[in-house]
């Protein structure tokens, strides 16, 4: 199982690959997109803003992205870079998924980021998240959120309901951290994993 | 609602989690990657690893603990520790850290917030705050991991949150000196003050002696996490009690 993990600047993205090695799965974080145009798993990790991680995701990059045909997994940044279009920095999307990302809006009650563990509410059934039931909690860090239409597999709440997951073909997002999240982020992603090629 | 965080957090020195009253005089408390995972399994949300000597000995954290730590966790990890330059800052995250606190360093060149927060993102960078009540006002300490190098600073605490967020801070750890280590309960006049003056999540820090104080500082507060070490090394509460506790006052948290 090769899984490529698309390197787009500086972050967190060595606990996606402690996750991965985890689980066993060889997986290499690379920014060549001929190394990613040929791996079975391409994971976009996505961290730091929507504008930034739009500028290093470069032109053949971006074609090897829409073309990709086997299961892509976009996590938190990483989701929001799947839609058309993001309010953060007002920034062009990959167009994989419809629809605009919006801002979080802070209140009195609700600090932005949203950083935190939040209950996953499924909207319907998907292989990513097979063993995972509603009200399971996972770990959310964004001040951004995606658009609930039918692309959502599941929903979670800050204020207003926003796309915890999402899943189109072979495109699969998740706003919550699967790599921080535990035993239901550890079940996501072994089920990405296992997905049918 | 988000859930209720509740960070256990491995006040590190030497390699080993020690425990101080006050910031002096330390008992080891064990193994860092051990403890983390034994909260970890306990239910914590989230771990901070703060090598407490690090900022005053004019070093940064091991990286080779920390991704001996962060290989082992799969929970959200925060370090804090002698954190000086972005470089530095973003070393931390390529070994392991989701989130790097900084506070000394901070507070000299106030600038190390927003280097970093510019390339790594806001919700990487927490801004950690010691802060006691002298003469009617918070005011914000440095290197306070040592009794000889701890000096007070002419920031006010109140004034400091709001500049840290402005500059790009995404979280604020707010240690209350005059509690930290005595196991009274948080410091909920400070707190509920610094609350009011923030729009990123804040977390208290210094204090917690019982599972009750976890539900009190939430309640009144409205704090978004709180932190504790001590109580959590020495076996008096376990986070799954804390939990337990916060949970039964009315509060969602993740069980």
């Amino acid at each position: 199982m090769s899984v490529a993990v698309i390197r787009l600047g500086v972050g967190n993205t060595a606990s996606v690959m402690f996750a991965l090695e985890r689980l066993g799965a060889a997986a290499e974080l690379t920014d060549d997109a001929a190394r990613i145009a040929e791996a079975e798993r391409v994971i976009l990790p996505g961290v730091g803003a929507a504008a930034a991680a739009m500028r290093l995701l470069d032109d053949g990059l971006r074609q090897v992205l829409r073309k990709f045909p086997r299961p892509l997994l976009g996590i938190c940044l990483g989701q929001q870079l799947l839609y058309d279009f993001s309010q953060e920095g007002d920034v062009a999307g990959l167009g994989l998924l419809a629809g605009d990302v919006t801002a979080l809006e802070p209140t009195s009650r609700l600090p932005i980021p949203h950083m935190g563990w939040s209950a996953l509410q499924f909207e319907r059934e998907t292989a990513l998240f097979e063993g995972v039931a509603s009200g399971e909690y996972a770990y959310f860090v964004h001040s951004y959120a995606c658009p609930v239409d039918d692309a959502t597999v599941a929903t979670a709440d800050y204020g207003r309901p926003f796309s915890a997951a999402v899943a189109r073909g072979n495109v699969f997002g998740c706003q919550f951290h699967p790599e921080r999240s535990g035993a239901v982020g550890a079940r996501v992603l072994r089920n990405f994993l296992a997905l049918p090629c | 609602m988000p859930s209720k965080r509740i960070i256990a957090c491995l006040d590190v020195k030497g390699g080993r989690v020690v425990k101080g009253v006050r910031f002096e005089g330390h008992a080891d408390m064990g193994d860092p990657a051990e403890l983390a995972r034994r909260y970890r399994d306990e239910g914590a949300d989230e771990i901070v690893i703060y090598d407490i000597t690090a900022s005053v000995e004019r070093r940064t954290i091991d990286y080779a603990w920390l991704s001996r730590v962060a290989r082992a966790l799969d929970i959200p990890l925060a370090v804090a520790g002698g954190i000086r330059s972005r470089e530095q800052a973003i070393a931390c995250l390529e070994h392991g850290a989701d989130k790097v606190s900084i506070n000394s360093p901070a507070l000299e060149r106030p600038d190390l917030i927003s280097e970093i927060a510019s390339v790594a993102g806001s919700q990487c960078v927490v801004v950690g705050v010691d802060s006691r009540l002298i003469d009617g006002a918070w005011r914000t300490f440095q290197y306070t991991g040592a009794a000889e190098t701890v000096r007070q600073t002419p920031r006010l605490m109140l004034d400091w949150i709001v500049e840290a967020q402005e500059r790009g801070a995404g979280e604020i750890v707010l240690n209350c000196m005059d509690q930290d280590g005595v196991r009274g309960g948080y410091d909920i006049p400070q707190l509920k003050a610094a609350r009011e003056r923030l729009t990123i999540p804040l977390v208290a820090s210094g204090g917690a002696g019982a599972a009750s104080h976890f539900a009190d500082v939430f309640l009144e507060a409205d704090v978004s996490a709180a932190l504790a070490a001590g109580i959590f090394h020495a076996g008096l509460v376990s986070v799954g009690d804390v939990k337990r506790a916060v949970r039964d006052a009315g509060l969602e948290v993740r069980l």
